[in-house]
């Protein structure tokens, strides 16, 4: 054979990496197995709970069948209320989000005081989670779904905004430019130029917010701001779990059914 | 050596790519398969190792009757025949010699294969073969920074790196300009001949095809409508295959334009066979 | 007609996104039906919402000056909130390998592949705090529960990234692969592996990201964690203490984002 002719010609020994290559990689590997390690040892966990968390679980599952059916025409109430509250909050985020959009994006703002203002307003409100926002306006709104409603506006604020402002930052500055060039006001600049250019990713993210929001909304009820949660709190506390079960079904088929329109939707606009 | 008999292809949504062929090659020769786009070539290839499963007929390599082997023994099989790509299919993301040795895969355990810790014998094999096809010193170079005609030299590496008794080529050259084309399948053929390694080769290119290979065989819909030498592909016989054209322009034209050496002046003074002699 | 003297259509219109008027004006009626509806079935009580303006004002009254001299409770929350992350996302990594290569339809086999993709639907249908309650029911009050419910999420995450990443890699690197008769394992780290690490990277790094963000949020519910501490100051109207909290939280995201950037852009 022709390999045992030319043993002594080629190399016999290839190393993909060097020593030097292999000893920052394992690093690497100890470096995070050990975060995750000393994460787990650091925090105040009891882990015999974990021994019979399986023996929990099952007791818990058992208990939910079979499902008290009769409770779901309450919950269909709920449920309605939920996708409510997703919808409308969705719609004032859009009534929002827009203007905030155009003052965080460079090519539009005014000056760079209103820049750092629309990109601030933006941070906060995706820095803070959706059920926080729901604690901060039902102390305001009380309990109920306006609270929620606000509170889903607040956290998708920052996600449209940001993606809009990301949008306009790259649209083609030609046409703006050949607006302005016929004199147009800022305005109509904003409308024939901008607007139209956005208007797609505007459509896309807001579809794809209201499905993500139907799934939040389903939870503003834990901290009393409106909607299934209100029900679902109230039940784990006083251990009906067969209603439970009955809530986490239609949680389940809304949601679905809300993603899948929501991939419909945005297949068709784009 | 390579027994194909009756072999039939149905794909899933009803279409039959092909419709019983009888193949037979029994020394090692090259053997070009030619047809029209759509005629079978890459289903009879695959179907030789049941990357794409046959329907029915049966194919048996030195004796081993591939059709009807379990997975294990499929697997072992595969490692007897290698596979060189139109699209090279690379693993473009590792590097050159990373996928040559990757042709010994079915030899190496697990954690060996993981931590690329091959035998002696396979890295030296592996640093030569990239010798051998114009690639030494680029070992390290990651498969996507080569050019096509570089990445199909290391697709021919890690395809010999089997030891395969079969080599199975699927359009090698349909990809590349036809400068490289030519000196690609210059190398196959080279390298099918020194190391005596049967080639099953599928080719659109009639030219290429007649230039290089010493046995034509013409698939046309899924059946095999001509089996000769190059010699013996006439412009009736590519009408069978093709179709009513004018193929005057079209036969024998390397002969004219051949600007490199010939395939039977090689070096490494391997064992050569003379397509004449070869072909039938 | 105006048109008739020129040839030329004296009236231009922008191009409307639903061509057929009856249609789009159908839509408009439809949009606003629904408003009416929703606003009309929707329990609101209008007097309790209408007095919402003062109370916000009183409220940030309170809120303001931030109130930091409780600031060891703060660093307790908010260390153990990143705590809870950092090990949510490194089991969530590795759990995410097996379900995600078991729930793309390319290499599993038709049963796997349709239970580990009912498996990432029911994880993801779920909001986190849902789990969250369940778990704190099993396990107790605490950060397991919250590092159990992160562990959920970001697996769920990274499986489905994972999967639809192995449906989508170039089917013919990983047949080459298999021609050599390799077997499936091998098949896996030569083949497959290559083609989507970087990317597996990447989400993961930005699951990362995410658990910290989610991690300020499960506390609400007794899962550990800063939440916890923010809950509970709501609770007792302590809002100077809640905007600290806030404040905090806005710089943790807001750090976390940044790191995982800098180490995505690193990948590539
Ligand atoms: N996976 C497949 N499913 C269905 N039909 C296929 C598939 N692959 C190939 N075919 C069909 O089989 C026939 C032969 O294809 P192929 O073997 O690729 O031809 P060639 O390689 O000669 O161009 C063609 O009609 C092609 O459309
Ligand atoms: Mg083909």
């Amino acid at each position: 054979m022709t390999v045992d002719q030319h043993k002594s010609r080629y190399p016999e020994v290839w190393r993909r990496f060097g020593p030097r290559e292999t000893l920052i990689r394992y690093a690497w590997y100890l470096g995070i197995v050990f975060i995750a390690a000393a994460s787990l040892s650091t925090l105040d966990i009891t882990w015999v709970y974990l021994l019979d968390a399986h023996v929990q679980a099952y007791d818990l599952l058992e208990r939910m069948v079979p499902p008290d059916w009769s409770y779901f025409d309450v919950v269909v109430g709920a449920m309605i209320e939920t996708v409510h509250i997703a919808t409308l909050g969705t719609v004032a985020t859009l009534l929002i989000a827009f203007p905030v959009a155009f003052l965080a994006a460079r090519n539009t703002t005014f000056n760079w005081f209103t820049w750092a203002v629309g990109r601030f307003i933006l941070v906060a409100s995706r820095s803070i989670n959706t059920v926080v926002w729901a604690l901060i306006f039902v102390a305001i709104f009380g309990p109920g779904p306006v609270a929620g409603i606000w509170a889903i506006a607040a956290r998708s604020i920052g996600f449209m905004g940001k993606l809009t402002a990301e949008a306009i930052e790259e649209i083609d500055e030609g046409t703006v430019e050949a607006i302005e060039a016929t004199g147009a006001s800022r305005l109509q600049v904003l409308w024939i130029g901008i607007l139209p250019q956005v208007l797609p990713v505007i459509y896309g993210t807001t579809v794809y917010r209201w499905d993500i929001n139907i799934r939040e909304s389903t939870v503003l009820g834990f901290v009393g701001a409106g909607g299934i949660g209100i029900l679902l709190y109230s039940s784990i506390n006083q251990f009906i779990w067969q209603q439970v079960s009955v809530m986490l079904i239609a949680i389940f088929g809304v949601v679905v059914v809300s993603e899948l329109v929501s991939a419909m939707v945005r297949k068709k606009i784009t | 050596m390579l027994e194909i008999s009756d072999l039939v292809k149905t794909y899933p949504n009803g279409l039959r790519a092909l419709h019983g062929v009888n193949l037979a090659v029994d020394s090692p020769v090259v053997v070009a398969v030619i047809g029209s786009s759509g005629a079978g070539k890459s289903t009879l290839i695959r179907c030789i190792n049941r990357l794409v499963p046959p329907t029915s007929g049966k194919v048996v390599l030195n004796g081993t009757d591939i059709t009807a082997l379990g997975r294990a023994g499929l697997r072992k099989a595969r490692r007897r025949m290698g596979m060189i790509f139109q699209e090279y299919n690379l693993v473009e993301r590792l590097t050159v010699m990373e996928n040559v040795l990757s042709g010994r895969l079915g030899y190496v355990g697990f954690w060996r294969a993981y931590r690329r810790q091959f035998s002696p014998e396979d890295v030296a094999a592996a640093f030569e073969l990239l010798d051998r096809v114009g690639l030494s010193g680029r070992e390290d170079a990651r498969a996507d920074a080569l050019s096509g005609g570089q990445r199909q030299r290391v697709g021919i590496a890690r395809a010999l790196m089997q030891r395969p008794e079969l080599l199975l080529v699927d359009e090698p050259t349909a990809s590349l300009d036809p400068k490289t084309a030519r000196q690609i399948m210059r190398l196959i053929v080279e390298l099918a001949h020194e190391r005596g390694t049967p080639a099953l080769v599928n080719i659109h290119d009639v030219a290429l095809a007649q230039g290089f290979a010493d046995r034509i065989v013409g698939l046309s819909d899924g059946r095999k409508v001509f089996d000769g030498t190059p010699a013996e592909l006439t412009p009736d016989a590519l009408t069978e295959i093709y179709g009513e054209e004018d193929w005057s322009s079209t036969i024998r034209r390397t002969e004219d334009d051949e600007e490199e050496a010939p395939p039977s002046a090689r070096h490494d003074g391997a064992q050569a066979i003379a397509p004449e002699t070869a072909a039938g | 007609m105006s048109e008739a003297s020129t040839g030329h259509p004296t009236v231009w219109r922008p191009p409307k996104l639903v061509e057929n008027p009856v249609l789009r004006y159908g839509l408009l009626a439809g949009a606003l039906a629904y408003l009416a509806w929703s606003l009309g079935t929707l329990e609101i009580d209008w007097a309790r919402v209408s007095v919402g303006l003062p109370r916000a004002q009183n409220m940030f009254e309170r809120m303001i000056p931030p109130d930091f001299s409780r600031w060891e409770l703060l660093v307790r929350g908010v260390t153990e909130s990143v705590l809870i992350a950092f090990a949510a996302s490194f089991a969530g990594m590795i759990l995410a390998v097996p379900l995600g290569l078991a729930a793309a339809v390319n290499l599993a086999p038709r049963p796997v592949y349709l239970f580990a993709r009912l498996l990432v639907i029911l994880s993801r249908t779920f909001h986190e705090i849902i789990w969250a309650i369940f778990f704190v029911k099993i396990v107790g009050f605490g950060a397991l529960a919250g590092v159990l419910t992160l562990v959920v999420a970001s697996t769920s995450f990274i499986s489905k990234m994972l999967a639809e990443d192995v449906e989508n890699m170039n089917a013919g690197q990983a047949e080459a692969v298999r021609a050599t008769g390799a077997s499936f394992p091998k098949l896996l780290i030569y083949g497959v592996v290559p083609q989507i690490l970087p990317r597996y990277l990447g989400v993961s790094i930005y699951r990362l990201d995410a658990n910290i963000r989610h991690s300020t949020v499960v506390g609400i519910v007794g899962a550990g964690g800063i939440g916890q501490v923010l809950a509970a100051s709501f609770s007792r109207y302590d809002y100077d203490f809640s905007l600290a909290i806030l404040l905090v939280i806005i710089g943790l995201v807001f750090l976390g984002e940044i790191f995982s950037n800098w180490i995505r852009k690193r990948l590539r």
